[in-house]
């Protein structure tokens, strides 16, 4: 190992350090941005050294660097502009978009390394395996999250797309994929072969997210981003690249915990998401089977709401996706700048899968401009509710739901607000639909709450006009 | 070699588990943001790209190069800029609001 070498590892050292150090900034809003600052610098750092390494140790030729400069120019433009202009709802997609193109990008590198040793003699196993899996898992990620961002986005139906024999398909492409791999290992090297891999794989990761609902798709964008950290790190392998091996496994760590949070916060094994289980339907298209009987209902107006909040004083609104999915954001932030400067005391009670992806909806509020310290997370809203005069669900269902605390239905386990312990409530939704574990809510027959049929962008902004009429007055 | 892939392992472990314990203390207000920013760091196989430029010598990996150039610059470019849009939003000055929500004891 010569000076330089050393010095280079020293650097991507260095770097790795800035990533860990900037995903720990993340544990707070205050100094996340900053966290996030540092995390690139890392990879300024990261990306120098590369550039400087190889130029000083192999050269390359102008047709590999143009190549370089040509692509590189090319997905900045794009990755740039997307993430300018991407409207905060729609980040769940943006996300999966750029997962998928990470994927891809690890797969290609190892394919490029591949290419090179083709026509020479066996590749070591030291860096055939990582090859193969690179390439096998990148295919997977890439192609899946292109389908997930796809339903997300709603180009894709959001149903559970499934036909006769799919699943059979799926094992056969799996294994397809899988005995090619093992075929690369054990011959000399050939391209044939790894194409094989990388079209079954690609296939393969169709198939598997083709029949996951919508409202499942993001545990499947965070599962697949665990899937591009490890792709990443098998790259670093391949190409013995110890900044590589470190963001990704960092990477594949991060995706894995948010998937099991996600799974847990939405009472589903991961399990029985992959294998697109039971009743698999998105929200929006599970309607029918429960009746719309309102005999047990309380039906408020848009005044009758505004008179329950003016005369509050301490008010809990809790966000849904029925909320992200009308984009009425800046609807319920405007009513609750407008109730605070009344003098109501006026929180958000936020549930870790509220929105599209975990934390979503924290980010549409922050867009919203409402301070992050008037967000609650599940334990300190809970508390606030005994204590909370009025609890506004907007276009919030399963996440709410009492029943959860019984054993025996579909939701029993999982983490709720506990909006029922408030003195009132009131349930903002278009009808009496059960969300998407598909039960019907007990809170919405309560005698304490009252349900304001509407959707959620214009029903807040005629509850907004109702309370402006009060307070004036 | 064989002491190369052993280091490797061992420093893909270890990072593993770095990141489960930082990760894990991650609030659920962040995980969006955390989840788009560790996508960015995923861009890292930029590098990887600009590796296998360096190597190229035949048009297949010329073309791979170019292709893995595009997907990783996306990735990375994209991925640090959201990143940075969302938390932005997230550390916007909060005083304004915190005066007026402090009427509420009237």
């Amino acid at each position: 190992m010569t000076i330089f070498q050393f010095l280079v590892g020293v650097i991507y050292l260095a770097a790795s350090t800035l990533f860990v150090v900037g995903l720990h900034m993340m544990r707070a809003p205050s100094t996340a941005r900053r966290g996030n600052l540092i995390s690139a610098g890392g990879m300024a750092i990261a990306v120098i050294t590369t550039i400087v390494f190889a130029l000083v140790s192999s050269g390359g030729n102008w047709i590999g660097w143009g190549a370089l400069v040509v692509g590189v120019a090319l997905g900045a433009v794009y990755g740039v502009n997307r993430a300018r202009t991407v409207k905060m709802t729609a980040i769940p997609q943006l996300v999966s978009i750029f997962n998928a193109v990470g994927g891809g990008a690890a797969a290609s590198v190892a394919f490029a390394e591949f290419v090179a040793n083709v026509g020479g003699k066996s590749l070591n196993l030291t860096t055939s395996i990582p090859i193969v899996l690179d390439v096998l898992i990148g295919s997977i990620t890439f192609a899946g999250s292109l389908i997930a961002a796809g339903k997300l986005q709603g180009i894709i139906s959001g149903k559970p797309l499934t036909f006769p024999g799919a699943r059979i398909l799926n094992v056969l492409v799996a294994l397809i994929a899988l005995g090619a791999g093992v075929l690369v290992l054990l011959s000399p090297p050939n391209l044939l072969l790894l194409l094989v891999v990388l079209v079954a794989s690609i296939a393969f990761g169709v198939l598997m997210v083709l029949p996951i609902g919508g409202a499942d798709a993001p545990v499947i964008v965070s599962l697949l981003n665990a899937f591009t950290g490890l792709a990443v790190a098998m790259a670093g392998f391949a190409i013995n690249s110890q900044a590589l091996i470190i963001a990704g496994a960092l990477v594949g760590a991060a995706g894995t915990i948010l998937t099991l949070q996600m799974a847990k916060a939405m009472n589903r094994s991961v399990g029985a998401i992959i294998l697109g289980g039971f009743g698999t339907a998105d929200a929006k298209t599970s309607a029918g089977t429960a009746s719309e009987d309102l005999t047990n209902v309380r039906v408020l107006t848009a005044d009758d709401v505004a008179i329950q909040l003016a005369y509050a004083q301490h008010v809990l609104i809790a966000p849904g996706y029925g909320l992200a999915a009308a984009q009425a954001q800046h609807e319920v932030a405007e009513l609750a700048k407008l109730l605070i400067a009344h003098g109501v005391d006026v929180k958000y009670a936020i549930h870790p899968v509220a929105g599209r992806m975990p934390g979503h909806m924290n980010v549409l509020l922050a867009e919203a401009n409402v301070p992050y310290d008037q967000m609650l997370q599940l334990d300190e809203a809970n508390a606030a509710f005994d204590n909370c005069d009025v609890a506004l669900v907007v276009g919030a269902n399963d996440v709410c739901n009492p029943d959860a605390r019984k054993p025996g239905n579909a939701v029993s386990g999982m983490p709720i607000l506990n909006v029922d312990h408030a003195k009132s409530v009131v349930v903002i939704k278009r009808s009496m639909r059960p969300g998407y574990a598909g039960i019907s809510n007990p809170l919405f027959t309560d005698p304490k709450t009252g349900m304001f049929f509407a959707d959620a962008k214009k029903g807040l902004a005629d509850i907004t006009t109702a309370v402006k009429e009060y307070v004036t007055a | 070699m064989i002491e190369t892939l052993f280091g490797n392992l061992a420093i893909f472990v270890l990072s593993l588990l770095v990141g489960v314990e930082v990760i894990s203390k991650i609030p659920s207000t962040l995980h969006t943001p955390m989840m788009s920013g560790s996508n960015a760091i995923h861009g890292v196989v930029i590098a990887g790209a600009i590796t296998i430029a360096s190597l190229a010598n035949s048009p297949a990996a010329y073309v791979l190069t170019f292709i893995a150039g595009v997907l990783a610059a996306a990735n990375v470019f994209g991925g640090y800029v959201v990143t940075d849009r969302m938390l932005q939003m997230f550390s916007r000055p909060t005083s304004s609001k915190a005066d007026t929500s402090k009427k509420d004891a009237s």
